[in-house]
Order: C-alpha cells, then structure tokens, then sequence
C-alpha cells in the first residue's frame, strides 16, 4: 500500500480558524480582519498552472479520491501558511496551533488515512517548542514543518531549540517548497517571473543542506531526521559533491563535522521524488539515482493537486528494480514516520 | 607532447588600491585615501576563511601578495604549463564592481588602465576582461566602448552576486555594448550586490559561503534564460566562472519542465530553456567536480553534453586552484581534453587568435 | 621489503633538522621532505597525491576536534597540510585522514580501514620512506 508523502489540502480561512484561536487573539482577528497570510498566494498562486486549484489545495472529499484511485494507506498533509512572513511572533505562534488544530478536526478526524506536518513558527523557538510538545502525544503529526526559504538558513543556532524540540519528541523536520520572509528569494534579489522562483527554489533547498551540514545541529542531535519536500531530487548529487570537496581542505572551519557531508546526508536526510524534472532520456534518470546511491532516501509523493511533469511510475519504469520501487512507495515512510 | 592551453581565469591582485592612485582622477584618489571602498565584497562577512587572500600558501612573492606579482605568475603559471594566453579576471574587481557607481565607474577605469599598463603589455600571453560597475548598466556600458576594440580585452567581466538577477532590464544597456563589440559577458564569482547570500538567509561560515556560489549562479542562468536577453540579443555569449557545472544539466531538465507548464507567462521565449543555455552559455572548469566515483564525472559530463563549452581554468592563484595537468579527470578522452583546454576557448574569443606558446617554453 | 635491496642516503646531519623542522632533499630524482617531530624522524614525497602539489612546503597544523560549534580542542597528532587544497595528511605515514567520531559509516562503502581511535582513512596516500638515525646521520631509504 502507498504512502503519499505530500499532499495538500485546501487553506483554512480566517473565520475557520476563528475558533481555534484564544479569547484575544479571536477579538483582535474579528476586530482587525487579517486575511490568511500573503505568502501562501506567493508562493501558490491561485490561477498558476502548478498550483493545481484555485483553493490552493485539494477539499477532503478530492483527497479522498485521490487516495482512493493511489491505493493509499497514508498521506501527509503539509499546510504551506505563509507564517514566516509575519513579524509578530505570538501571532505567527497562534495561529500554527490554530492551523494544527483545523487540520486535526477539519482532516485528521474526517479520514483515517491522513497524517499532518505540524506547523510551527520557527523565529519563535520557545513558541515553536511548546507547539511541538503540546501536539507530541497524538500521532498523527508526523513531522515538524518548515518553509525552504527562511529567514536564516536552518543550521542556524536560533532554530536550534525548534530542531531540539522536533527530535525529542521523534518528529523528523521538513522542509518543504516555499516561504514568504520579505527578503528576496534568491542570493542575487527579486526574480521578474514567478516560473524563475518556482524553479529556483532548488538553491533554497541547497542552502539549507549546505546549513544543515556545517552548523553542527546533526551532531548535536544524533536523531534528527530532515526531509527535502517538494523539492525533487535531481540537485542532490551536485551538491553533495560540492559539499564533500569544500570540506576536504575547509573541515578546520567546522570540526564538529567529522566526516563527509555525503556520508551524513545519505544517513539522515530522505527527500519526495516530486516534482520529478524527466530529463531527456531516462537512462540520465538511472545516473542520478546511481549518483544518489541511498535507496532509504526517496518518498515517494504525488504533491496532490500540483500538477508535475511525470508521476513516479511512468518516470522511474525500468530504472529501478521492483525492491527499491516498494521502498520508495511505502517502506522508507513506514521505517521514517513509524507508520 | 602536452596539449597548449588557454587558462580562462587567472587572477592579479592589488595588494592595496593604493596601487590605482595614480591611475585616478584626483577627485577620486582623494575618495579612496579618506573614505575608501566601503562596500565589502561579501567574502569579507567570511572572515574565518582559512587562507588569507584566499591564495595557495606557496603563491606569496617576496614582499607581496598572492597574485601580484608578475614573475611568480610566470614562475607559477606561464612558462611552468604549456600557455599559449591566460585571461587575467583582476581580482579586485570583486569589490571595486560593488562600489557607488561613479566612485566604481573611476575605480574600474583605473584597474583595466592598471591591468594593461602593468600586466598585459608586460606579457604576451596575458589577455584581459574590461571590468565595469554592477550598479549602473550605462556607466558599465560606456566603458565597456572604451575597451571594447582593444586588441587584448577580450571579454566584459562582472561578479555573480547582483544587486538584482542579471537577467532583469537594467542590466540590458550593457549587454547591447557588449554585444556591439563582439565580447563576451564573463560572470565570476563574488562581489555583493546588497542582498543576503542564499534565497534562505545569511549563513554562518565561509564553507557555506564558498560552497554556496552554485546558487548564485542557478538563479542568474534562470533569469539570463527566462527574461528573454537571448531573444533580445541572440549574439550574446555568457561565461559563468567558477561556479561549478555539475548542476547545470538538472536545471535544464527542471527549466524545461517547468516551461512547459508556466510557458503563458514567459511568451517572449520562443526556445526550450535548455536551447537557450546550449547555445549561449559557456562555462569554466574551476573547481572542477570530484565526485567519490571517478566513472559518475563521465556520467555527469555526458549527460551536460556542453564538450564545447567547457574552458580549462587554474584560477591561479586561489587555494582551489586546479592543476592544468592534473585536473581533468581520465574520464574525458585525449580530444576532449584538448578543447578543454585550450580549442574552445579560441573559438570563443576571436583575439586569441595570435597567441601560441612561446618557443622554446614548457611542453 | 628486504635490507639487502634498500638503498640508503644520508640527507642530513640531525642538528640541520631539529624538532619542528623540515629539510626538503632531492633523492633519485625525487624530492623527500624530511621532518623531524620531536626527536622522531619521518620521509614523505613532496608531491600531493590529489593534484602533485608540493606537498612539504604545507604548513604543519595540530588535529582538531570538536563535538559542537563552540567546543573547540587542538588534538595530539600533527598533520600536513598542502599549500593548495588544504588537504591534510599524517606526517608518521603520509595517510589522509578523516575524522569520522563515532557515526556508523553508509553501507555503499566498499572497504574502509578504521584505526584504535575510530578514525577512518582517506583514499589518498602521501608516498613516505622510513627515516631512521645512525651517528648523527639521517637516513632515508628507498627501495
């Protein structure tokens, strides 16, 4: 059976959240009137071709036909709301715990097949923390999430506490395909086109391995476990290339990283196959996942409702052998997410 | 018998910008003294870097810095290897590039006059690259016509690190110059156009810093493609240096892909982004790829499929400089090595077309 | 390899080279750099095996180590590191080395030689010569 590690689900609205928010917090939203945060158009524009629907997501009854027609036994849930773009972090934090709980009653209670990512607002760590701890006990959070354009990347030690907090409680930290800050989202400022951020969101990802690697938060905890959502698959092999050449003659910089980074990221980190980018012939594919070389790593993911290139059956047909393709479908997410 | 090369990116250096003083109007000398250059490049926020200049340790002449002298250079590089041209890319051009635009416009002027007069008619084999402001495409587009016919100039250089992606209109007036002239637009790594580093933020430690310059150079390959400078000028050639190449043919495969479904809101791209790139994108070979498994370089070579875009680079004389005679790995056969190192960068640049090793030299 | 077909140069008298110290000598065409860390003496060829750098001209630097941002310990061993990459060698055997701590190594790894201390090797290898003294006399052989 399937386990589909990314799917998502329609937005709450304001007044869906309403409900879940504490005494002044639900005052101050009916008073002010904020809408949901801009960041999640930004990044899933409602009309773009990618995106899939115009409600940002799919409604309950569409995911369960989609799991249906998947044959599935599980799929994650990862809300993308915007919370990195808002500068007031009791609000950002109150509405994460708003969020996960629409998502609990709204989703979670509605179909036994679904999991949830737990948002939480990382620039508040000890905010971050007590989400993560209030939700530890039900199991059907299954990670933590975080948008791949941050602020700070995540090896930085002020997302420390959050990543401590993720890995005592058994949760893998995903950073997935988006993130609204108010900084531009390349190194080099603000892409005219929507299309340069939506395939540049690549180097977003490398920037936070590269984090990852050098910021020693690996080796601080042992157990923690990162997934790349969303963000295909292909980059990895260049960049860990990179990674283990920089710190063959720079380790002194960073001591605590004591091997090579591609030796850690095969052990710690998984990735979702989509978007899957086919390449041209698809014997380059069979190079990427030899250069990979981590069956354990891949995800399998339909990124249900955004519309992708290839689904992983019709990509990886012949490339892969049967085993690895019941990794990938199901026995890598059982073995990370306990299911 | 060694194949000749050309080296598409060497670097001199100033020790201090003192050394352009007297190639400055005074009103712009006395800048310099009283205020100097005040915006870093943004190597200088990686001050943990573990070589100073980040030079090999045995590059220091007598009294001087890595790369600023022209007889270590000699000693080194140009009579140690069979040379026929190296590409001097001034390394201070990193910062001087970053300045306010007419404080950058004047230093500019001076470092290409510094360049010629102290380096490149010293020595027959040594080429240059007219360095121009990134923060005003028409001052850069004006010196860049100052140059441009100068029979040893043979590209126009500017820094990865943009103000905005370099795609982005602004930067258009230059491009028109540069194509006017014939010559390529070299793009190395460094300079800082006031944005943070990464699309995530600022990172701690020069090994994020260093390791991190494939981003830049991603995002300016999707902006150079998707605004259409192509379509707009089809004569344009760009040289992305240092920036690795390992990446280039997945983001190929995911620029295409995602053509095909955003195509509405690029109309003005009449070509896969992939054509795009094979046509107008060359690239250096510093720092060359080493994966763990030799046989995934020829993997990853073959599956870029660019043999004709690749120019050998020592990048002389920083600490991850690459061994004209070891670098290239023996996944790539004798022919290909060959036009690495030397045939494709004399089918790039027309003004190579008189050098040769001199007789006599290493080889 | 056997005495009888080792060839042996005296490279220096020892008071040329005292602890700490490097002679670089020319010996059948090869160029050796000798080291003398305390009191002990030790031969590699100076060329790096990554790209042929000259490897003894780097500078000697101590080990690091550290289990976190922070925590930083200048360890016992003495490395050489190569004036172009950096990449760091032990001077006693010319072995590159990596300094795993305690993570399991990935099963892709075909073989890997780790030491007491955990340690794993690198695949490259500086050439070294054994080094031994004889009345005042530093003696390299090769062979």
């Amino acid at each position: 059976m399937t386990i589909d590690c990314d799917v998502h689900g329609r937005v709450p609205t304001m007044e869906e959240l309403v409900p879940h928010l504490d005494s002044y917090w639900a005052a101050y939203v009916e008073e002010a009137g904020p809408g949901v945060p801009a960041g999640i158009a930004a990044v899933y524009p409602p009309g773009a071709p990618a995106t899939g629907s115009p409600l940002g997501g799919a409604t309950l009854e569409e995911l369960g036909a989609h799991l249906d027609r998947l044959g599935a036994s599980a799929a994650i849930l990862n809300c993308v709301f915007g919370l990195e773009g808002l500068r007031n972090l009791d609000y950002a934090s109150a509405l994460a715990g708003a969020v996960n709980d629409w998502l609990a009653a709204e989703w979670l209670d509605r179909d036994p097949r679904l999991r949830a990512s737990l948002l939480v607002k990382a620039e508040d760590p000890a905010g971050a923390a007590r989400e993560i701890e209030r939700r530890a006990g039900d199991p059907r959070f299954v990670q933590v999430l975080l948008p791949a354009r941050s602020e700070r990347p995540y090896g930085d030690p002020s997302y420390l506490p959050v990543l401590q907090a993720a890995s005592a409680a058994g949760l893998p930290v995903a950073i997935h395909f988006g993130g609204f800050t108010g900084n531009p989202p390349t190194p080099v400022g603000w892409p005219t086109y929507y299309v340069e951020e939506y395939v540049g969101m690549a180097h977003a990802f490398e920037a936070q391995l590269t984090s990852l690697v050098a910021g020693g938060a690996l080796e601080r905890l042992p157990d923690l476990r990162i997934v790349f959502a969303e963000s295909g698959f292909a980059w990895l092999p260049s960049a860990m290339w990179r990674l283990d050449k920089e710190w063959r003659g720079l380790w002194r910089e960073i001591p605590w990283v004591k091997t090579l980074p591609s030796e850690t990221i095969r052990e710690r980190v998984s990735v979702t196959v989509q978007p899957i980018d086919p390449p041209p012939e698809r014997e380059q594919l069979a190079h990427v996942i030899e250069q990979i070389d981590c069956e354990r790593m891949l995800l399998f993911s339909s990124d249900f409702p955004h519309v992708h290139a290839a689904d992983f059956g019709e990509a990886f047909a012949g490339i892969v052998d049967a085993d690895f393709q019941r990794a990938v479908v199901a026995e890598n997410a059982r073995a990370l997410y306990g299911l | 018998m060694r194949n000749e090369i050309v080296d598409s990116d060497v670097h001199n250096t100033l020790a201090t910008n003192d050394l352009l003083l007297p190639y400055l109007p005074e009103r712009w000398a006395r800048e310099v003294e009283r205020y100097g250059l005040r915006r870093l490049d943004s190597i200088g926020f990686f001050a943990t870097r573990p070589r100073r200049f980040a030079a090999r340790t045995d590059a220091w002449p007598a009294g001087g810095v890595p790369g600023g002298d022209i007889d270590l250079l000699r000693e080194q590089l140009l009579d140690r290897y069979p040379i026929a041209a190296a590409i001097l890319n001034p390394i201070n051009q990193t910062t001087i590039g970053a300045q306010q635009p007419l404080f950058s416009e004047a230093l500019c002027r001076a470092l290409n006059d510094f360049t010629l007069a102290e380096w490149i008619e010293r020595d027959e084999r040594l080429f240059g690259a007219i360095c121009v402001p990134m923060a005003d495409a028409g001052l850069a587009a004006a010196e860049a016509r100052r140059l441009g016919s100068h029979p040893r100039m043979v590209q126009v250089l500017l820094n990865v690190r943009s103000r905005e992606p370099l795609g982005t209109r602004r930067y258009w007036p230059l491009y028109e110059a540069a194509v006017e002239h014939g010559l390529p637009v070299a793009v190395h790594v460094g300079g800082h156009g006031g944005n943070l580093i990464t699309g995530a933020g600022w990172p701690s430690y020069y090994f994020e810093d260093h390791a991190g310059y494939p981003q830049s150079f991603q995002s300016q390959m999707i902006s150079l493609v998707f605004e259409g400078v192509f379509e707009r000028y089809p004569d344009l050639k760009i040289v992305l240096q240092e920036g690795g190449f390992a990446w280039m043919a997945w983001l190929m495969w995911r620029m295409d892909s995602a053509w095909e479904r955003f195509r509405d809101e690029v109309p003005h791209l009449e070509r896969a982004p992939s054509e795009i790139v094979r046509e107008h994108f060359w690239f250096t070979t510093q720092p060359i790829e080493e994966p763990q498994k030799p046989h995934q370089f020829g993997q990853m070579w073959d599956d870029l499929a660019m043999p004709d875009k690749a120019l050998f680079a020592s990048d002389y004389p920083h600490w991850d400089f690459d061994d004209p005679d070891r670098a290239l790995p023996s996944a790539l056969d004798a022919e290909t090595k060959a036009v690495v190192l030397g045939g494709n960068a004399r089918a790039l640049y027309p003004k190579l077309a008189g050098a040769r090793v001199p007789e006599g030299a290493a080889g | 390899m056997s005495a009888s077909t080792a060839r042996r140069y005296v490279v220096a008298r020892i008071h040329e080279i005292p602890p700490g110290a490097r002679k670089i000598v020319t010996v059948e065409r090869r160029q050796i750099g000798v080291f003398n860390l305390d009191g002990e003496f030790f031969a590699l060829r100076n060329r790096c095996p990554h790209q042929g750098a000259a490897l003894c001209d780097g500078r000697l630097v101590p080990t690091v180590s550290a289990s976190a941002p922070g925590d930083y310990e200048l360890g016992g061993r003495t490395l050489l590191q190569c004036p172009w990459h950096g990449w760091e060698f032990d001077v006693r055997d010319g072995q590159s080395w990596s300094d795993p701590g305690r993570l399991r190594v990935a099963s892709y790894k075909v073989s890997v030689e780790r030491d007491d201390d955990g340690r794993v090797k690198g695949p490259y290898k500086a050439e070294s010569y054994p080094v031994s003294v004889e009345d005042g006399d530093v003696v390299v052989e090769m062979g």
